[in-house]
């Protein structure tokens, strides 16, 4: 069997034409930049010289079959993991993240998919959980009720109230909510993890509506899902993971979702191949 | 100021802030989103989204939809209290009198501290079983020090506080950082507390303590606000009017100035006078008895203060959090150990505190201070007044509603000359009653989809 896909191309070898092309909103630096990282757990090596680029004004989405490594490797980015090898660079310089704090603190913001959002506050306490805006010691609620309305209107997030506690909000609605809250910190980096799994259609287009929102205010976006086609909807370049290895950077609009999905399942290397490959020698005899 | 006014004024507060929320339906907004390609003005408002209709009519239904909702508020409190003050009033036409009402609004403050605390604790969506114990050996710790070591009675009352504290962090740590479930730990400490304050009566069984000054003078039933001055209850009923005038007004100029929803005014003036109605008719039915005790003072006092740490400071939200959602308050980098430590704290601080003003009640420190049916009493009056058992929601007026309603049924009962047992089982009726309305509505709260 030939091999299939042809345009298998590390991120540094996307031809220069190609990556000019790919490139015209994208700064030169990456905002946040993996080098060859691993992690084990025990004796399981989950990610193993993981490389991973994302720019400014880019959606990286990163896929992968379960237990592709993922989500830990969202997780060393996010800082609940910290790295065992390589190096995380931020804007181009080595730092470390150690603990969740670390990623906060360099404007990594993380969507986790059970959105954890408190049922019992109102939207603008959720948007503002934990970093409340404070008025001569106590809590502002006129200027954080303001912020959020500038915040939900700026991105078309339409919410019924900002004062409705989130028990009351549709589950595309919390996603939004979730998103959202993300951004109150000025961040750099958005994750977003599985952000559409729980979604219905209507829903879905939002968030994805949300996420080109999200490039257009030059956000740097790691995509994770299994859904191909919000991938080839809203991702500039995917990276694929298999096997806690790096299997792949793709430019979305010129490749198919044959190419990506054969990348994800190791179309060459999967039992239809090794049985064949099996029967080939024994046709022979 | 007194418990009336405070009727009136818990029982608008959750309409308050659910109208503002209705308030942007009334008045849709369309914008043109900054930065939207297709530039088309979107409406703000979901138009799903129920709008309040304009004048009285508009209330109404939204009152009604907010009962079927499940969302109560203190409606089973004002429905309770008027059940409750129509059958003892028939039973004893002396039920309603002011020398009774006043006994009410005395008895209420001891109970009342407890159930504040325990506010506190209810929010987290976790129960503290121990409160009942720790002010009776509260009570018990401050007799020591006064009498059997002869201490000043402030620098006593400080120590006693100090202990509660640390008795409530006890718990809180055991909870928190060991794992243990918190009515376990509770419920050592209700045995163990209640035991170590048996052990310091030893076998006097009852310390006097000096009234003659000091906090528990200060608790007494003879101490009035201003020595019984007629001008003292009105001092008190206006003092709060204006505050709460001044505060809502306040609250329209800052959201008129954002740019945000905010009340109207002919709505702040309905409410304020209502509280003004309430307040000075209260303050007159006192002062017709022989003035507003110093217990229930600063038992509203506290009230207040509380109110405004839950409310209006980060520590507050971060209870609330806690109580919604213990992963959602972690991710936001809320230290959900250091909350629950504390808010245990503030339970055995308040249970402290009411411990003292037991003490004051009868000026001495007994071997059933703070046993009986006070846990049970404290607990059915947070959750009558409105606060739920399964955490997040809730407000620290409800210790002070639901009080009204126990203390009613106590001094009722007492009036008739019913014996305990029957009053024990008429209480464990009514906390029974409590729970299962809080249960029911947060059923009904689930199916609306507001749970």
């Amino acid at each position: 069997m030939p091999h299939a896909p042809p345009r298998l191309i590390t991120k540094r070898g996307i031809p220069a034409g190609q990556a000019a092309k790919e490139m015209v909103h994208v700064s030169a630096t990456p905002v946040l930049a993996l080098r060859g990282v691993s992690k084990r757990f025990g004796a399981v090596q989950a990610l193993t010289d993981v490389e991973l680029e994302v720019h400014a004004g880019e959606v990286v989405a990163l896929v992968g079959d379960n237990g592709a490594g993922k989500s830990t490797l969202v997780k060393t980015i996010a800082g609940v993991h910290p790295i065992d090898e390589g190096v995380i660079e931020w804007e181009g310089n080595p730092v470390n993240i150690n603990k969740p704090h670390d990623a906060q603190g360099l404007g990594v913001a993380t969507v986790y998919q059970d959105l954890a959002l408190c049922d019992n506050l109102d939207v603008v306490g959720n948007l503002f959980l934990g970093r409340e805006l404070l008025h001569r010691g106590v809590i502002d609620e006129v200027t954080m009720e303001k912020r959020s309305r500038e915040l939900l209107s700026t991105l078309s997030i339409r919410i019924p109230s900002v004062r409705i506690p989130i028990a009351s909000l549709s589950g595309g609605q919390r996603q939004v909510v979730a998103i959202a809250r993300a951004l109150i910190g000025d961040p750099k980096v958005v994750i977003l993890d599985e952000p559409t799994a729980a979604l219905g259609v209507e829903q879905t287009a939002q968030v994805l509506d949300l996420v080109e929102r999200l490039r257009e205010r030059n956000l740097a976006v790691i995509l994770i899902s299994h859904n191909m086609a919000d991938v080839k909807a809203v991702a500039d370049t995917v990276a694929v993971l298999r096997l806690g290895k790096n299997n792949g950077f793709f430019p979305v609009k010129s490749t198919s979702q044959e190419e990506i999905i054969a990348a994800i399942t190791g179309a060459t290397d999967n039992a239809v191949t090794r049985r064949s490959e099996r029967r080939t020698p024994e046709a022979a005899k | 100021m007194s418990e009336t006014s405070k009727t009136v004024k818990g029982d608008e507060s959750p309409k308050t802030e659910k109208a503002d929320t209705t308030e942007p339906a009334a008045a849709p907004v369309t914008v043109a989103p900054a930065d939207d390609p297709t530039g088309a003005p979107v409406a703000v408002v979901d138009p799903r989204l129920l709008v309040r209709e304009e004048g009285l009519k508009g209330y109404l239904t939204e009152f009604k939809r907010r009962v079927k909702g499940g969302e109560l508020g203190s409606l089973p409190v004002v429905a309770g209290l008027i059940i409750i003050w129509t059958i003892f009033q028939v039973k004893n036409s002396l039920f309603l009198s002011a020398a009774n009402l006043s006994n009410i609004s005395y008895f209420l403050a001891a109970t009342g501290m407890l159930a504040i605390g325990l506010v506190f604790v209810l929010l987290l969506g976790e129960i503290d079983l121990s409160v009942g114990s720790v002010s009776g050996l509260a009570s018990t710790v401050f007799a020591v020090f006064v009498v059997n070591h002869g201490m000043n009675q402030w620098l006593a009352l400080i120590l006693t506080i100090i202990t509660g504290i640390g008795i409530g962090a006890l718990h809180g740590w055991f909870f928190a950082k060991i794992g243990v479930p918190a009515f376990v730990v509770t419920l050592a400490g209700f045995l163990g507390w209640n035991g170590l304050m048996l052990w310091l009566l030893g076998s006097s069984g009852t310390i006097n303590i000096p009234a003659d000054s000091g906090p528990v003078k200060l608790l007494g039933q003879s101490s009035f606000f201003m020595d019984q001055a007629i001008i003292g209850a009105y001092l008190l009923a206006g003092l709060g009017v204006v505050l709460s005038a001044l505060g809502q007004f306040n609250e329209q100029r800052r959201r008129r100035a954002a740019g945000v929803p905010f009340r109207p005014t002919s709505e702040i003036v309905v409410r304020v006078a209502l509280l003004a109605i309430a307040s000075f008719a209260a303050a007159a039915v006192l002062n017709n008895a022989a003035g507003v005790s110093n217990a229930l003072v600063i038992f509203l006092a506290s009230l207040v203060i509380v109110d405004f740490v839950l409310r209006r400071t980060t520590y507050g939200r971060k209870v609330f959090a806690v109580g919604g959602g213990i992963e959602a308050a972690r991710r936001a980098g809320i230290s959900v150990p250091m909350v629950r430590i504390t808010v245990f704290a503030i339970s055995g601080g308040f249970a402290a505190i009411g411990g003292m003003f037991f003490a004051g009640q009868t000026a001495s420190a007994t071997l059933n201070a703070g046993g009986g049916n006070t846990l049970m009493l404290a607990i059915a009056a947070a959750v009558i007044g409105g606060t739920s058992l399964f955490g997040g929601r809730g407000s620290v007026w409800s210790a002070l509603l639901g009080m009204l309603v126990i203390q009613s049924i106590q001094t009722g009962l007492d009036l008739l000359n019913m014996n305990t047992s029957i009053q024990y089982m008429i209480t464990g009726g009514v906390l029974l009653g409590a729970v299962v309305i809080d249960s029911v509505s947060r059923k009904s709260q689930k199916a609306a989809g507001r749970g």
